[in-house]
């Protein structure tokens, strides 16, 4: 074919509707807008009017004043506490896990075979993940009346399995594998030629460390553990299944403001101290934006 | 400028080095002396053990046998932070959360030369290498060829023994490729240091080394100045490597070999008689217009005229082969395509390709 004799090819090359293509090329993220909107805007909004609702039904602030209660203010701690811990714990364990398999061959079988497995643990939560560890080391799990059995008493000093230590251990679970899922592609910017380039010039394996591959690091170390601390943080399910007693932490605390049995409850109010919990989610994200942009610029 | 431009170079000398990986030799036995201030470069295809080799002079990698020597001292046993060699990798080697000038200082920093003494030295390597602007730049504000002069200058700031370069150009375009290699070569000269130098490129070799050692399969092929290596030729690999070549088939017989008619000396007049390929270059073979467009073994058709500059290649047929001729561009224009030529041969001495391929053309 000749290419005088193509001119449907050359029309193909000019932009569909003469000069005006910006419509049509926006046309295939509205779905991703309306995604957005439906699941993440408009329940942000809602949140927001309903905190602004008074008991009475006028707008006041009176919602706010109402979060500001020890008990309100404890369940928050908690929140934090245990967040803090789990994405600690996570990001560090996490972290050496996914450094053992960066440095294995990046085609083997260890690393498809803990990033697939992370893959699926990482999103497994809820009551499921619950009832696993109560079957596991609950006061009726098999692996506690086992050691029982065999003399060994798991807590000697009372059962902390059942409160925000337990909680703790359970999120562990999932934060792990999540690190090692989002520190990779930090670790896979790490060139061989840096620690190479450390020898030659006279650094050791500290060195090494301590200037080079600690300082590229750390901002996505960082990055990664805020990451755990907001996926901790907005965790519901699994606390529900676990803990008996309510509002201990502030998802458990807004599930109580909405569904109270005993007829007190305050929307508002539940409203009120989820656009607190928001507000928190908001500072650690941008935060964790900001660390991952400047590292991206390094370990590309 | 004060770079310790009167600081000798040291003699690098390795003796019968030899790496096996896992049973495969990719190093067999390479022996080759650096004089001081030397540049030498390792010239081969991938995996003919260039690499290997100036790794193992680095002491990033370890020797299955053999010695590394600089200046006499031993260093075979040395790790490569305890060496003194300043090493230029492929690209980005830059550590990219530091500036130019804290690039640069690092080795110092190694040293434990203190802050003031050392952004000195760096802001003086900079100058060196033609950056002095650009200190306060990180990796990615720099382009690919700055990059490499900022690697340069880091490399040659602690004044190691040996400089190292391993394929320090492959990276970059074309055109800041021969600026920065003629850089390379001029910061070389002015600090004085023996330098090894790996490539692939024959073009790189030939233009910025004092001596060229021309790898194949883990063996030192040849080893000689870019001229003799270009134009004597020790070995049918060298010959092919390096430069461009016309396989012509003829009879060799008592030391010489006959190509279409054409007498032309042997390298290796010890060649046994028969038939054979003979490898002659395109700067051997000129051209005249065939004006009585007789018949004959070398008369053939310009099909095409490739201007390179003040040189050019012309490309006949002589309907049963392609011959590549090059000369200067002036006289090429004499025959444009299409035109009638016949060939001459100049009668330079030629090697016979290996008989592998000489099989399997004939």
């Amino acid at each position: 074919m000749t290419a005088a004799g193509n001119p449907a090819f050359n029309a193909a090359a000019r932009p569909l509707g003469g000069g005006r293509r910006l419509p049509l090329t926006w046309l295939g993220v509205v779905p991703f807008f309306i995604y957005v909107g439906i699941f993440l805007l408009l329940p942000t909004a809602i949140i927001l009017a309903g905190s602004l609702i008074g008991p009475d039904g006028s707008i006041s602030l009176s919602n706010f004043e109402g979060i500001n209660k020890p008990y309100m203010y404890k369940s928050f701690t908690n929140s934090i506490e245990i967040s803090t811990i789990s994405a600690v714990l996570g990001a560090i364990f996490g972290a050496l896990l996914a450094y053992a398999v960066a440095t294995g061959d990046p085609k083997g079988f260890l690393r498809r075979s803990v990033m697939s497995a992370a893959g699926v643990v990482a999103q497994f939560g809820g009551v499921t993940l619950t009832f696993a560890f109560v079957a596991t080391i609950g006061t009726e799990g098999f692996v506690y009346l086992w050691l029982q059995q065999h003399g060994i008493e798991m807590y000697p000093n009372g059962v902390w399995f059942f409160d925000l230590p337990g909680l703790t251990l359970i999120y562990l679970y999932f934060q792990i594998p999540l690190m090692v899922l989002v520190f990779i592609p930090a670790l896979d910017g790490i060139r061989p030629q840096w620690r190479e380039a450390t020898e030659s010039l006279g650094g050791n394996a500290w060195h090494y460390w301590r200037y080079v591959a600690g300082p590229l690091l750390f901002p996505s170390f960082l990055g990664c553990t805020l990451l755990l601390f907001a996926n901790a943080f907005s965790a519901y399910a699994t606390a529900a299944a676990l803990l008996t007693q309510g509002g201990v932490i502030a998802p458990l605390q807004v599930q109580a403001l909405l569904t109270s049995e005993t007829g007190s409850s305050a929307p508002g109010l539940a409203k009120a101290l989820a656009l607190a919990m928001v507000a928190v989610v908001l500072v650690v994200m941008s935060l964790y934006a900001l660390l991952q942009r400047r590292t991206s610029q390094w370990l590309r | 400028m004060s770079t310790n431009g009167s600081k000798l170079g040291v003699e690098v000398r390795l003796e019968q080095l030899r790496r096996v990986f896992a049973g495969v030799v990719a190093l067999d036995e390479l022996s080759l002396t650096l004089a001081p201030g030397e540049l030498v470069a390792l010239l081969g295809p991938s995996g003919c053990g260039k690499t290997t080799a100036l790794r193992l002079v680095a002491g990033l990698d370890e020797v299955t046998s053999g010695k590394v020597l600089f200046g006499g001292t031993d260093v075979t046993t040395l790790g490569a932070n305890k060496r003194d060699v300043g090493m230029v990798f492929q690209a980005y080697s830059l550590f990219p959360h530091m500036t130019a000038r804290q690039n640069v200082a690092f080795g110092l920093q190694m040293r434990h030369v203190d802050e003031q003494a050392r952004n000195r030295r760096s802001d003086e390597m900079l100058e060196l290498v033609g950056l002095s602007g650009y200190a306060d730049r990180f990796a990615h504000q720099l382009s690919g060829g700055q990059q490499q002069r900022v690697a340069l200058a880091r490399a040659l700031a602690i004044q190691p023994k040996v400089l190292l370069l391993d394929e320090p150009l492959s990276a970059l375009d074309a055109k800041v490729r021969g600026r920065l290699r003629d850089e390379i070569r001029r910061v070389q000269l002015e600090v004085g240091i023996t330098t090894l130098f790996v490539t692939h490129d024959q073009e790189e070799a030939l233009a910025i080394a004092d001596r060229v050692g021309v790898m194949n399969k883990g063996r030192l092929e040849q080893l000689g100045p870019p001229t003799t290596i270009y134009s004597r030729p020790a070995t049918p690999f060298v010959a092919e490597f390096v430069g461009l070549t016309n396989r012509m088939e003829g009879e060799v017989k008592g030391g010489e070999v006959i190509v279409r008619g054409t007498r032309l000396p042997l390298v290796r007049p010890d060649t046994p008689d028969g038939t054979a390929v003979a490898l002659v270059r395109p700067e051997a073979v000129s051209l005249a217009s065939d004006g009585d467009a007789g018949g004959g073994p070398l008369v053939g058709t310009v099909i095409a005229v490739a201007f390179l500059g003040a040189t050019s290649r012309v490309t006949v047929d002589l309907g049963d082969m392609i011959v590549l001729a090059q000369m200067p561009t002036s006289q090429a224009a004499a025959t444009p395509a299409g035109s009638r030529v016949s060939l001459t041969l100049r009668p330079d001495p030629v090697l016979i390709a290996r008989d592998e391929t000489a099989a399997a053309e004939a």
